[in-house]
Protein backbone atom coordinates (compact mmCIF):
# COMPACT_ATOMS: atom_id res chain seq x y z
CA UNK A 1 0.00 0.00 0.00
CA UNK A 2 1.06 3.23 -0.86
CA UNK A 3 -0.22 5.89 0.87
CA UNK A 4 -0.60 9.59 -0.82
CA UNK A 5 1.94 11.32 2.09
CA UNK A 6 4.98 8.94 1.04
CA UNK A 7 4.00 10.00 -2.77
CA UNK A 8 4.14 13.87 -2.12
CA UNK A 9 7.18 13.32 -0.17
CA UNK A 10 9.11 11.19 -2.98
CA UNK A 11 7.95 14.21 -5.09
CA UNK A 12 8.90 17.05 -3.30
CA UNK A 13 12.58 14.83 -3.17
CA UNK A 14 13.04 14.57 -6.77
CA UNK A 15 11.65 18.40 -7.46
CA UNK A 16 14.65 19.63 -4.90
CA UNK A 17 17.05 17.07 -6.63
CA UNK A 18 15.55 18.36 -9.89
CA UNK A 19 15.99 22.21 -8.88
CA UNK A 20 19.85 21.14 -6.92
CA UNK A 21 20.81 19.37 -10.14
CA UNK A 22 19.56 22.22 -12.85
CA UNK A 23 21.73 24.76 -10.35
CA UNK A 24 24.80 22.99 -10.52
CA UNK A 25 25.18 22.89 -14.21
CA UNK A 26 27.51 25.22 -15.52
CA UNK A 27 25.27 26.46 -18.77
CA UNK A 28 23.17 27.80 -16.63
CA UNK A 29 25.22 30.16 -14.44
CA UNK A 30 27.00 31.34 -17.77
CA UNK A 31 23.13 32.02 -18.77
CA UNK A 32 23.27 34.57 -16.19
CA UNK A 33 26.52 35.81 -16.74
CA UNK A 34 25.55 36.37 -20.11
CA UNK A 35 22.45 38.28 -19.35
CA UNK A 36 24.08 40.54 -16.85
CA UNK A 37 26.74 41.57 -19.35
CA UNK A 38 24.06 42.19 -22.02
CA UNK A 39 22.42 44.87 -19.38
CA UNK A 40 25.43 46.36 -18.73
CA UNK A 41 26.13 46.91 -21.76
CA UNK A 42 23.34 48.26 -22.63
CA UNK A 43 23.73 50.70 -20.24
CA UNK A 44 27.19 51.43 -20.96
CA UNK A 45 27.18 51.60 -24.68
CA UNK A 46 24.32 53.27 -26.73
CA UNK A 47 25.08 51.33 -29.65
CA UNK A 48 25.07 47.66 -28.20
CA UNK A 49 21.44 47.28 -27.52
CA UNK A 50 20.16 47.53 -31.23
CA UNK A 51 19.00 45.46 -33.63
CA UNK A 52 21.85 45.68 -36.17
CA UNK A 53 24.49 44.61 -33.46
CA UNK A 54 22.74 41.99 -32.12
CA UNK A 55 22.01 39.73 -35.38
CA UNK A 56 26.39 40.86 -36.00
CA UNK A 57 26.93 39.43 -32.61
CA UNK A 58 24.78 36.34 -33.37
CA UNK A 59 26.43 35.77 -36.84
CA UNK A 60 29.81 35.94 -35.46
CA UNK A 61 29.26 33.27 -32.28
CA UNK A 62 27.16 31.03 -34.97
CA UNK A 63 29.95 30.27 -36.96
CA UNK A 64 32.27 29.08 -33.69
CA UNK A 65 29.26 27.61 -31.84
CA UNK A 66 28.34 25.06 -34.61
CA UNK A 67 31.85 23.48 -34.11
CA UNK A 68 31.48 23.86 -30.37
CA UNK A 69 28.69 21.60 -30.18
CA UNK A 70 30.82 18.87 -32.28
CA UNK A 71 33.72 19.79 -29.91
CA UNK A 72 31.18 18.91 -26.76
CA UNK A 73 30.79 15.56 -27.95
CA UNK A 74 34.30 14.80 -28.68
CA UNK A 75 35.30 16.66 -24.85
CA UNK A 76 32.09 14.42 -23.08
CA UNK A 77 33.71 11.19 -24.80
CA UNK A 78 37.26 12.93 -22.55
CA UNK A 79 38.50 13.42 -26.14
CA UNK A 80 39.80 16.75 -27.59
CA UNK A 81 39.90 17.61 -31.38
CA UNK A 82 42.47 20.85 -31.87
CA UNK A 83 42.29 19.74 -35.81
CA UNK A 84 38.78 21.91 -35.95
CA UNK A 85 40.10 25.23 -37.34
CA UNK A 86 42.86 23.39 -40.38
CA UNK A 87 39.47 20.76 -40.93
CA UNK A 88 37.54 23.92 -41.48
CA UNK A 89 40.65 25.41 -43.48
CA UNK A 90 40.98 22.45 -45.85
CA UNK A 91 37.09 21.93 -46.31
CA UNK A 92 36.64 25.69 -47.26
CA UNK A 93 39.27 25.13 -49.90
CA UNK A 94 38.16 21.94 -51.36
CA UNK A 95 34.71 23.53 -51.57
CA UNK A 96 35.97 26.97 -53.15
CA UNK A 97 38.12 24.93 -55.72
CA UNK A 98 35.31 22.77 -56.57
CA UNK A 99 33.25 25.54 -57.09
CA UNK A 100 35.17 28.17 -58.73
CA UNK A 101 35.43 24.46 -61.55
CA UNK A 102 32.21 25.12 -62.40
CA UNK A 103 30.63 22.54 -60.18
CA UNK A 104 27.09 23.15 -59.32
CA UNK A 105 26.69 23.94 -55.61
CA UNK A 106 25.83 20.53 -54.49
CA UNK A 107 29.36 19.10 -55.45
CA UNK A 108 30.90 21.98 -54.01
CA UNK A 109 29.02 21.18 -50.26
CA UNK A 110 29.65 17.20 -50.84
CA UNK A 111 33.24 17.76 -51.53
CA UNK A 112 33.72 19.88 -48.87
CA UNK A 113 32.07 18.11 -46.33
CA UNK A 114 33.52 14.97 -47.51
CA UNK A 115 37.06 16.39 -47.10
CA UNK A 116 35.96 17.16 -43.38
CA UNK A 117 34.56 13.56 -42.55
CA UNK A 118 38.30 11.96 -44.33
CA UNK A 119 39.92 13.95 -41.90
CA UNK A 120 37.54 12.94 -38.72
CA UNK A 121 37.28 9.39 -40.12
CA UNK A 122 41.88 9.39 -39.94
CA UNK A 123 41.16 11.07 -36.59
CA UNK A 124 38.70 8.50 -35.11
CA UNK A 125 40.55 5.68 -36.09
CA UNK A 126 43.43 6.60 -34.52
CA UNK A 127 42.01 7.33 -31.57
CA UNK A 128 39.23 4.83 -31.14
CA UNK A 129 41.15 1.68 -32.83
CA UNK A 130 44.84 2.34 -32.18
CA UNK A 131 44.12 4.01 -28.45
CA UNK A 132 46.65 6.75 -29.48
CA UNK A 133 46.19 9.90 -27.46
CA UNK A 134 43.15 12.43 -28.71
CA UNK A 135 45.95 15.43 -28.02
CA UNK A 136 48.48 14.10 -30.47
CA UNK A 137 46.61 12.64 -33.17
CA UNK A 138 43.88 15.67 -33.51
CA UNK A 139 47.52 17.94 -33.31
CA UNK A 140 48.93 15.70 -36.02
CA UNK A 141 45.80 16.61 -37.99
CA UNK A 142 45.63 19.84 -36.84
CA UNK A 143 49.31 20.61 -38.71
CA UNK A 144 48.13 18.02 -42.08
CA UNK A 145 45.01 19.96 -42.68
CA UNK A 146 46.34 23.01 -42.59
CA UNK A 147 49.40 21.57 -45.09
CA UNK A 148 46.62 20.01 -47.02
CA UNK A 149 44.80 23.22 -47.31
CA UNK A 150 47.61 24.96 -48.78
CA UNK A 151 48.85 22.45 -51.26
CA UNK A 152 45.19 22.13 -52.33
CA UNK A 153 44.83 26.16 -52.92
CA UNK A 154 48.34 26.73 -54.08
CA UNK A 155 48.22 29.38 -52.00
CA UNK A 156 45.26 31.09 -54.55
CA UNK A 157 42.43 32.88 -52.96
CA UNK A 158 38.95 31.83 -54.10
CA UNK A 159 36.30 34.36 -54.76
CA UNK A 160 34.34 33.27 -57.75
CA UNK A 161 31.65 30.60 -57.27
CA UNK A 162 30.50 29.21 -60.36
CA UNK A 163 27.49 29.21 -61.72
CA UNK A 164 25.60 28.73 -58.39
CA UNK A 165 27.27 31.26 -56.75
CA UNK A 166 24.30 33.40 -55.88
CA UNK A 167 22.58 30.65 -53.92
CA UNK A 168 25.82 29.47 -52.25
CA UNK A 169 26.59 33.23 -51.07
CA UNK A 170 22.73 33.68 -50.17
CA UNK A 171 23.43 30.57 -48.05
CA UNK A 172 26.15 31.51 -45.74
CA UNK A 173 25.60 35.02 -46.01
CA UNK A 174 21.40 35.86 -46.44
CA UNK A 175 18.77 35.48 -43.52
CA UNK A 176 15.09 34.07 -42.59
CA UNK A 177 12.95 35.75 -40.78
CA UNK A 178 15.62 37.94 -39.03
CA UNK A 179 17.82 35.31 -38.06
CA UNK A 180 20.95 34.89 -40.27
CA UNK A 181 21.41 31.39 -42.07
CA UNK A 182 24.39 30.30 -39.64
CA UNK A 183 22.22 31.04 -36.32
CA UNK A 184 19.65 29.30 -38.02
CA UNK A 185 22.33 26.53 -38.63
CA UNK A 186 23.70 26.53 -35.44
CA UNK A 187 20.13 26.06 -33.47
CA UNK A 188 19.20 23.47 -35.86
CA UNK A 189 22.41 21.38 -34.96
CA UNK A 190 22.51 22.12 -31.31
CA UNK A 191 18.66 20.60 -31.32
CA UNK A 192 19.31 17.42 -32.93
CA UNK A 193 22.77 17.28 -30.77
CA UNK A 194 20.64 18.17 -27.83
CA UNK A 195 17.97 15.72 -28.63
CA UNK A 196 20.51 12.34 -29.68
CA UNK A 197 22.69 13.58 -26.32
CA UNK A 198 19.23 13.12 -23.90
CA UNK A 199 16.72 10.25 -25.83
CA UNK A 200 19.17 8.40 -27.72
CA UNK A 201 21.38 5.16 -26.47
CA UNK A 202 24.05 6.59 -28.43
CA UNK A 203 23.88 9.68 -26.31
CA UNK A 204 24.10 7.79 -23.41
CA UNK A 205 27.10 6.06 -24.52
CA UNK A 206 28.86 9.00 -25.30
CA UNK A 207 28.21 10.09 -22.39
CA UNK A 208 29.54 6.49 -20.65
CA UNK A 209 32.71 6.33 -22.51
CA UNK A 210 33.29 9.66 -20.55
CA UNK A 211 32.41 8.76 -17.22
CA UNK A 212 34.03 5.28 -17.32
CA UNK A 213 35.34 3.31 -19.86
CA UNK A 214 36.03 0.38 -18.73
CA UNK A 215 32.78 0.28 -17.36
CA UNK A 216 31.28 0.85 -20.91
CA UNK A 217 33.12 -1.37 -22.08
CA UNK A 218 32.28 -4.37 -19.87
CA UNK A 219 28.39 -3.69 -20.27
CA UNK A 220 28.54 -4.18 -23.85
CA UNK A 221 28.49 -0.21 -25.20
CA UNK A 222 30.42 -0.09 -28.87
CA UNK A 223 33.32 1.90 -27.18
CA UNK A 224 35.10 2.37 -30.53
CA UNK A 225 32.52 3.05 -32.86
CA UNK A 226 31.30 5.73 -30.59
CA UNK A 227 34.54 7.62 -30.01
CA UNK A 228 34.85 7.13 -33.77
CA UNK A 229 31.35 9.18 -34.27
CA UNK A 230 32.17 12.21 -32.12
CA UNK A 231 35.27 12.58 -33.96
CA UNK A 232 33.34 11.86 -37.41
CA UNK A 233 30.82 14.83 -35.77
CA UNK A 234 33.76 17.13 -34.89
CA UNK A 235 34.97 17.31 -38.36
CA UNK A 236 31.23 17.54 -39.74
CA UNK A 237 30.72 20.61 -38.04
CA UNK A 238 33.72 21.64 -39.35
CA UNK A 239 33.13 21.52 -42.40
CA UNK A 240 29.16 22.89 -42.27
CA UNK A 241 30.84 26.10 -40.45
CA UNK A 242 33.72 26.07 -43.59
CA UNK A 243 31.22 26.02 -45.90
CA UNK A 244 28.79 28.68 -44.31
CA UNK A 245 31.65 31.30 -43.46
CA UNK A 246 32.84 31.07 -47.00
CA UNK A 247 29.53 31.72 -48.79
CA UNK A 248 28.86 34.93 -46.11
CA UNK A 249 32.78 36.01 -46.62
CA UNK A 250 32.17 35.47 -50.75
CA UNK A 251 36.03 34.58 -50.39
CA UNK A 252 38.14 31.76 -49.21
CA UNK A 253 41.82 31.46 -48.14
CA UNK A 254 44.17 28.65 -47.30
CA UNK A 255 44.07 30.76 -43.76
CA UNK A 256 40.21 29.96 -42.77
CA UNK A 257 39.67 28.53 -39.44
CA UNK A 258 43.21 29.76 -38.08
CA UNK A 259 43.13 29.17 -34.58
CA UNK A 260 39.10 28.45 -34.28
CA UNK A 261 40.29 25.60 -32.39
CA UNK A 262 40.84 27.68 -29.50
CA UNK A 263 37.68 29.52 -29.31
CA UNK A 264 35.71 26.37 -30.14
CA UNK A 265 37.21 24.75 -26.99
CA UNK A 266 36.79 27.64 -25.61
CA UNK A 267 33.42 27.82 -26.04
CA UNK A 268 32.75 24.44 -25.13
CA UNK A 269 34.50 24.42 -21.81
CA UNK A 270 32.95 27.94 -20.42
CA UNK A 271 29.27 25.97 -21.57
CA UNK A 272 30.06 23.58 -18.89
CA UNK A 273 31.63 20.80 -21.02
CA UNK A 274 33.96 19.16 -18.75
CA UNK A 275 38.05 17.86 -19.57
CA UNK A 276 37.21 15.17 -17.55
CA UNK A 277 34.81 13.62 -19.44
CA UNK A 278 30.81 12.52 -18.82
CA UNK A 279 29.64 16.30 -18.29
CA UNK A 280 28.48 19.31 -21.68
CA UNK A 281 25.39 19.98 -23.44
CA UNK A 282 23.84 21.35 -26.34
CA UNK A 283 22.89 24.56 -25.10
CA UNK A 284 26.14 24.79 -23.22
CA UNK A 285 27.98 25.00 -26.35
CA UNK A 286 25.76 27.83 -27.87
CA UNK A 287 25.75 29.51 -24.92
CA UNK A 288 29.36 29.44 -24.41
CA UNK A 289 29.80 30.98 -27.96
CA UNK A 290 27.72 33.73 -27.36
CA UNK A 291 29.13 34.57 -24.08
CA UNK A 292 32.82 34.83 -25.79
CA UNK A 293 31.48 36.88 -28.64
CA UNK A 294 29.44 39.53 -26.15
CA UNK A 295 32.41 39.40 -24.39
CA UNK A 296 34.32 40.82 -27.68
CA UNK A 297 32.20 42.47 -28.56
CA UNK A 298 31.33 44.32 -25.22
CA UNK A 299 34.78 44.96 -24.73
CA UNK A 300 34.98 46.34 -28.45
CA UNK A 301 32.15 49.35 -27.29
CA UNK A 302 34.05 50.18 -24.41
CA UNK A 303 36.35 50.73 -26.33
CA UNK A 304 38.84 48.36 -24.67
CA UNK A 305 41.91 48.25 -27.27
CA UNK A 306 41.31 45.48 -29.33
CA UNK A 307 44.90 43.91 -28.77
CA UNK A 308 43.47 42.87 -25.09
CA UNK A 309 40.61 40.81 -26.12
CA UNK A 310 42.81 37.32 -25.50
CA UNK A 311 43.81 37.88 -22.50
CA UNK A 312 39.79 38.66 -21.25
CA UNK A 313 39.00 35.19 -23.16
CA UNK A 314 41.43 33.47 -21.59
CA UNK A 315 41.02 34.82 -18.05
CA UNK A 316 36.93 33.65 -18.80
CA UNK A 317 38.22 30.28 -19.72
CA UNK A 318 40.04 29.58 -16.49
CA UNK A 319 37.27 30.99 -14.40
CA UNK A 320 34.80 29.05 -15.88
CA UNK A 321 37.86 25.34 -15.27
CA UNK A 322 38.33 27.17 -11.71
CA UNK A 323 34.48 27.42 -10.84
CA UNK A 324 34.23 23.75 -12.05
CA UNK A 325 36.81 22.67 -9.80
CA UNK A 326 36.01 24.65 -6.86
CA UNK A 327 32.15 23.09 -6.93
CA UNK A 328 33.65 19.69 -7.71
CA UNK A 329 35.20 20.09 -4.08
CA UNK A 330 32.52 21.35 -2.00
CA UNK A 331 30.35 18.09 -3.39
CA UNK A 332 33.01 16.22 -2.33
CA UNK B 1 16.39 -25.76 -3.32
CA UNK B 2 19.01 -24.31 -1.01
CA UNK B 3 19.27 -27.07 1.39
CA UNK B 4 21.22 -29.79 -0.54
CA UNK B 5 23.17 -31.81 1.40
CA UNK B 6 24.70 -33.77 -0.92
CA UNK B 7 27.30 -31.92 -3.25
CA UNK B 8 28.68 -35.13 -4.71
CA UNK B 9 25.67 -35.87 -6.22
CA UNK B 10 24.19 -32.80 -7.43
CA UNK B 11 27.46 -33.17 -9.50
CA UNK B 12 25.68 -36.10 -11.28
CA UNK B 13 23.76 -34.04 -12.83
CA UNK B 14 24.71 -32.02 -16.16
CA UNK B 15 26.54 -29.16 -14.90
CA UNK B 16 25.73 -25.42 -16.16
CA UNK B 17 29.45 -24.66 -16.53
CA UNK B 18 32.62 -26.72 -17.08
CA UNK B 19 36.23 -25.53 -16.90
CA UNK B 20 38.68 -27.87 -18.17
CA UNK B 21 42.43 -27.47 -17.64
CA UNK B 22 41.98 -23.84 -17.55
CA UNK B 23 45.39 -21.85 -18.13
CA UNK B 24 46.39 -18.36 -18.33
CA UNK B 25 49.49 -16.51 -18.44
CA UNK B 26 50.68 -13.03 -18.98
CA UNK B 27 54.48 -13.37 -20.30
CA UNK B 28 55.96 -15.16 -18.50
CA UNK B 29 53.82 -14.57 -15.40
CA UNK B 30 51.67 -18.16 -15.09
CA UNK B 31 48.16 -16.86 -13.26
CA UNK B 32 46.14 -19.57 -13.44
CA UNK B 33 47.36 -23.24 -13.75
CA UNK B 34 45.24 -26.38 -15.03
CA UNK B 35 41.90 -24.97 -13.26
CA UNK B 36 39.47 -27.40 -13.26
CA UNK B 37 36.00 -27.59 -12.23
CA UNK B 38 31.98 -27.46 -12.37
CA UNK B 39 29.00 -25.09 -11.32
CA UNK B 40 25.44 -26.38 -11.24
CA UNK B 41 22.32 -24.57 -11.24
CA UNK B 42 21.54 -23.11 -8.24
CA UNK B 43 24.61 -23.84 -6.31
CA UNK B 44 26.32 -21.38 -4.79
CA UNK B 45 30.36 -21.21 -4.46
CA UNK B 46 32.82 -19.10 -2.53
CA UNK B 47 36.12 -18.73 -4.38
CA UNK B 48 38.92 -17.95 -1.92
CA UNK B 49 42.91 -17.29 -2.01
CA UNK B 50 45.31 -14.88 -1.75
CA UNK B 51 46.15 -11.89 -3.59
CA UNK B 52 47.50 -12.75 -6.76
CA UNK B 53 46.56 -16.40 -6.30
CA UNK B 54 44.39 -16.25 -10.15
CA UNK B 55 40.99 -15.41 -8.10
CA UNK B 56 40.05 -12.16 -10.49
CA UNK B 57 42.04 -13.36 -14.15
CA UNK B 58 39.45 -16.46 -13.54
CA UNK B 59 36.79 -14.35 -13.18
CA UNK B 60 37.67 -12.56 -15.84
CA UNK B 61 37.91 -15.72 -18.46
CA UNK B 62 34.79 -16.81 -17.06
CA UNK B 63 33.58 -13.31 -17.60
CA UNK B 64 35.08 -13.12 -21.60
CA UNK B 65 37.04 -10.68 -20.34
CA UNK B 66 40.69 -12.93 -21.21
CA UNK B 67 40.67 -15.88 -23.47
CA UNK B 68 42.46 -18.57 -21.78
CA UNK B 69 45.89 -19.52 -23.05
CA UNK B 70 44.77 -23.26 -22.73
CA UNK B 71 42.08 -25.21 -21.85
CA UNK B 72 37.89 -25.75 -22.55
CA UNK B 73 34.80 -23.97 -21.21
CA UNK B 74 31.68 -25.91 -21.37
CA UNK B 75 27.86 -24.53 -20.52
CA UNK B 76 25.83 -27.70 -20.52
CA UNK B 77 27.86 -29.88 -22.15
CA UNK B 78 28.41 -27.59 -25.02
CA UNK B 79 31.73 -26.05 -25.62
CA UNK B 80 32.13 -21.93 -25.69
CA UNK B 81 34.66 -19.31 -26.49
CA UNK B 82 34.17 -16.11 -24.99
CA UNK B 83 35.75 -13.49 -26.49
CA UNK B 84 34.41 -10.29 -25.71
CA UNK B 85 31.56 -9.62 -22.05
CA UNK B 86 28.35 -9.72 -24.26
CA UNK B 87 29.50 -13.13 -24.99
CA UNK B 88 29.76 -14.46 -21.90
CA UNK B 89 26.16 -12.34 -20.89
CA UNK B 90 24.41 -14.09 -23.67
CA UNK B 91 25.58 -17.11 -22.62
CA UNK B 92 23.65 -16.18 -18.76
CA UNK B 93 26.68 -15.22 -16.91
CA UNK B 94 26.59 -12.19 -15.66
CA UNK B 95 29.26 -10.32 -14.00
CA UNK B 96 29.32 -7.57 -10.19
CA UNK B 97 32.76 -6.15 -10.42
CA UNK B 98 34.92 -5.73 -7.74
CA UNK B 99 34.95 -1.61 -8.50
CA UNK B 100 31.44 -2.05 -9.77
CA UNK B 101 31.96 -0.51 -12.82
CA UNK B 102 29.68 2.09 -12.87
CA UNK B 103 29.20 6.04 -15.00
CA UNK B 104 29.16 8.48 -12.14
CA UNK B 105 27.56 10.77 -15.13
CA UNK B 106 24.88 8.55 -15.72
CA UNK B 107 21.36 8.01 -13.59
CA UNK B 108 20.98 4.88 -11.89
CA UNK B 109 18.25 3.64 -14.28
CA UNK B 110 20.61 4.13 -16.85
CA UNK B 111 23.65 2.73 -15.67
CA UNK B 112 21.52 -0.55 -14.78
CA UNK B 113 20.11 -0.69 -19.18
CA UNK B 114 24.05 0.70 -20.05
CA UNK B 115 24.76 -1.16 -23.29
CA UNK B 116 21.10 -2.82 -23.46
CA UNK B 117 18.73 0.61 -23.48
CA UNK B 118 15.26 0.18 -23.90
CA UNK B 119 14.04 2.10 -26.91
CA UNK B 120 10.77 2.65 -28.52
CA UNK B 121 9.38 4.13 -31.78
CA UNK B 122 10.31 2.04 -34.83
CA UNK B 123 13.52 2.39 -37.68
CA UNK B 124 16.07 4.76 -37.48
CA UNK B 125 13.24 7.13 -35.27
CA UNK B 126 14.48 4.46 -32.22
CA UNK B 127 14.72 6.85 -29.01
CA UNK B 128 14.70 5.75 -25.03
CA UNK B 129 12.39 4.71 -23.51
CA UNK B 130 13.70 6.24 -20.20
CA UNK B 131 10.26 6.28 -18.18
CA UNK B 132 9.93 2.10 -18.54
CA UNK B 133 13.71 1.68 -17.93
CA UNK B 134 13.02 4.41 -14.40
CA UNK B 135 9.92 1.87 -13.30
CA UNK B 136 11.73 -1.31 -14.34
CA UNK B 137 15.13 -0.16 -12.22
CA UNK B 138 12.72 1.07 -9.20
CA UNK B 139 11.03 -2.22 -9.04
CA UNK B 140 14.56 -3.63 -9.06
CA UNK B 141 15.71 -1.99 -6.33
CA UNK B 142 12.79 -2.64 -4.30
CA UNK B 143 13.15 -6.43 -4.96
CA UNK B 144 16.39 -5.74 -3.82
CA UNK B 145 14.94 -3.97 -0.81
CA UNK B 146 16.96 -0.81 -1.55
CA UNK B 147 16.54 2.87 -1.12
CA UNK B 148 18.39 3.71 -4.47
CA UNK B 149 16.32 5.82 -6.54
CA UNK B 150 16.31 5.50 -10.36
CA UNK B 151 16.74 8.84 -10.98
CA UNK B 152 19.18 9.79 -9.01
CA UNK B 153 23.01 10.07 -10.63
CA UNK B 154 25.44 7.54 -9.56
CA UNK B 155 27.66 10.10 -8.74
CA UNK B 156 25.74 11.07 -5.38
CA UNK B 157 25.31 7.66 -4.09
CA UNK B 158 26.35 5.48 -1.04
CA UNK B 159 28.87 2.57 -1.43
CA UNK B 160 25.47 0.56 -0.72
CA UNK B 161 23.14 1.98 -3.34
CA UNK B 162 26.09 2.05 -6.08
CA UNK B 163 26.21 -2.11 -5.45
CA UNK B 164 22.55 -2.00 -5.64
CA UNK B 165 22.77 -0.43 -8.83
CA UNK B 166 25.54 -2.73 -10.13
CA UNK B 167 23.40 -6.11 -8.63
CA UNK B 168 20.43 -4.77 -10.23
CA UNK B 169 21.90 -4.96 -13.28
CA UNK B 170 22.86 -8.58 -13.25
CA UNK B 171 19.22 -9.28 -12.92
CA UNK B 172 17.91 -7.73 -16.34
CA UNK B 173 18.55 -10.58 -18.52
CA UNK B 174 17.68 -14.38 -17.26
CA UNK B 175 21.05 -14.83 -15.72
CA UNK B 176 22.27 -18.29 -14.50
CA UNK B 177 25.27 -17.83 -13.18
CA UNK B 178 26.18 -14.26 -11.49
CA UNK B 179 30.10 -14.06 -10.62
CA UNK B 180 30.23 -11.60 -7.87
CA UNK B 181 33.83 -10.09 -7.47
CA UNK B 182 34.67 -8.82 -4.02
CA UNK B 183 30.51 -7.54 -3.96
CA UNK B 184 31.22 -6.89 0.32
CA UNK B 185 34.59 -5.38 0.46
CA UNK B 186 33.71 -1.41 0.25
CA UNK B 187 29.87 -1.45 2.25
CA UNK B 188 29.07 -1.51 5.83
CA UNK B 189 28.02 -4.48 8.04
CA UNK B 190 24.31 -4.10 8.06
CA UNK B 191 24.82 -3.58 4.24
CA UNK B 192 26.80 -6.82 3.79
CA UNK B 193 23.92 -8.57 5.23
CA UNK B 194 21.60 -7.04 3.08
CA UNK B 195 23.92 -8.70 -0.22
CA UNK B 196 24.07 -12.07 2.11
CA UNK B 197 20.08 -11.96 1.84
CA UNK B 198 20.38 -11.06 -1.89
CA UNK B 199 22.53 -13.76 -2.35
CA UNK B 200 20.23 -16.29 -0.90
CA UNK B 201 17.30 -15.06 -2.63
CA UNK B 202 19.15 -15.42 -6.09
CA UNK B 203 19.81 -19.22 -5.20
CA UNK B 204 16.30 -19.38 -4.27
CA UNK B 205 15.29 -18.60 -7.86
CA UNK B 206 17.77 -21.15 -9.30
CA UNK B 207 20.63 -18.64 -10.21
CA UNK B 208 24.28 -19.87 -9.66
CA UNK B 209 26.62 -17.65 -7.70
CA UNK B 210 30.13 -17.80 -7.22
CA UNK B 211 31.66 -15.71 -4.45
CA UNK B 212 34.97 -14.64 -4.80
CA UNK B 213 35.95 -12.64 -0.80
CA UNK B 214 38.39 -12.18 1.16
CA UNK B 215 36.23 -12.44 3.92
CA UNK B 216 35.72 -15.98 5.41
CA UNK B 217 32.48 -15.07 7.58
CA UNK B 218 30.64 -13.92 4.35
CA UNK B 219 31.89 -17.31 2.22
CA UNK B 220 30.77 -19.50 5.02
CA UNK B 221 27.47 -17.56 5.43
CA UNK B 222 25.64 -18.50 2.07
CA UNK B 223 28.39 -21.02 0.21
CA UNK B 224 27.30 -24.71 -0.60
CA UNK B 225 31.00 -25.50 -1.65
CA UNK B 226 34.21 -23.75 -1.68
CA UNK B 227 37.12 -23.50 -3.94
CA UNK B 228 40.57 -22.64 -2.88
CA UNK B 229 43.06 -21.19 -5.13
CA UNK B 230 46.51 -20.83 -4.35
CA UNK B 231 49.50 -19.67 -6.75
CA UNK B 232 47.12 -20.27 -9.62
CA UNK B 233 45.84 -23.93 -8.89
CA UNK B 234 43.00 -25.26 -6.95
CA UNK B 235 44.15 -26.43 -3.83
CA UNK B 236 40.43 -27.53 -2.15
CA UNK B 237 37.05 -28.13 -3.81
CA UNK B 238 35.02 -29.41 -1.24
CA UNK B 239 31.69 -29.01 0.58
CA UNK B 240 31.44 -26.49 2.87
CA UNK B 241 30.15 -28.73 5.24
CA UNK B 242 33.30 -30.74 5.28
CA UNK B 243 35.70 -27.52 5.67
CA UNK B 244 36.25 -25.02 8.37
CA UNK B 245 37.53 -22.11 8.26
CA UNK B 246 40.94 -23.13 10.29
CA UNK B 247 41.13 -24.97 7.26
CA UNK B 248 40.22 -22.64 4.60
CA UNK B 249 42.65 -20.22 6.40
CA UNK B 250 45.53 -22.98 5.78
CA UNK B 251 45.07 -23.52 2.46
CA UNK B 252 45.03 -19.83 1.71
CA UNK B 253 48.65 -19.86 3.25
CA UNK B 254 49.82 -22.79 2.29
CA UNK B 255 49.94 -24.39 5.91
CA UNK B 256 47.97 -27.06 4.68
CA UNK B 257 49.19 -28.69 0.76
CA UNK B 258 45.77 -30.03 -0.09
CA UNK B 259 42.42 -30.49 1.03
Amino acid sequence: MVDSAVITEEVQKQGSTLLQRLLRRQALWVTVALIVICILMGFLSDSFATVENFSNVTLNFSFIGIIAVGMTAVIITRGIDLSVGSVMGLSGVVCGLVLASGAPIEAGIAAGLLSALACGAVNGYLIAFLNLSPFVVTLGMLSIARSLALVVSNNKMFYEFGPDEDIFVEMGGGSLLGVSNPTWALLILALIFGFMLNFTAWGRHVIAVGSNEQAARLTGVPVKAVKMSVYLLSSLTAGISAIMIVGWMGAVTNALGMTYELRVIASAVIGGADLMGGVGSAFGAVIGAALIEIIRNGLLMAGVDPYWQGAFIGIFIILAVLLERIRHRREE
Amino acid sequence: MSTETHQEDCALGEPFLELRCIHKHFGAIQAVKSVSFTISPGEVIGLMGDNGAGKSTLVNIMAGNYPPSGGEIYMEGKRVHFSKPVHARKNGIEVVYQDLALCDHLSAAHNVFLGQELKKGFGPFRILDSETMYTVAGDLFRELKSETRPRDLVREMSGGQRQAVAIARTRLNSARLILMDEPTAAISVRQVSEVMELIKRLQHDGIAVLLISHRMPDVFAVSERIIVLRRGQIVADKPIACSSPEEVTGLITGAIERA
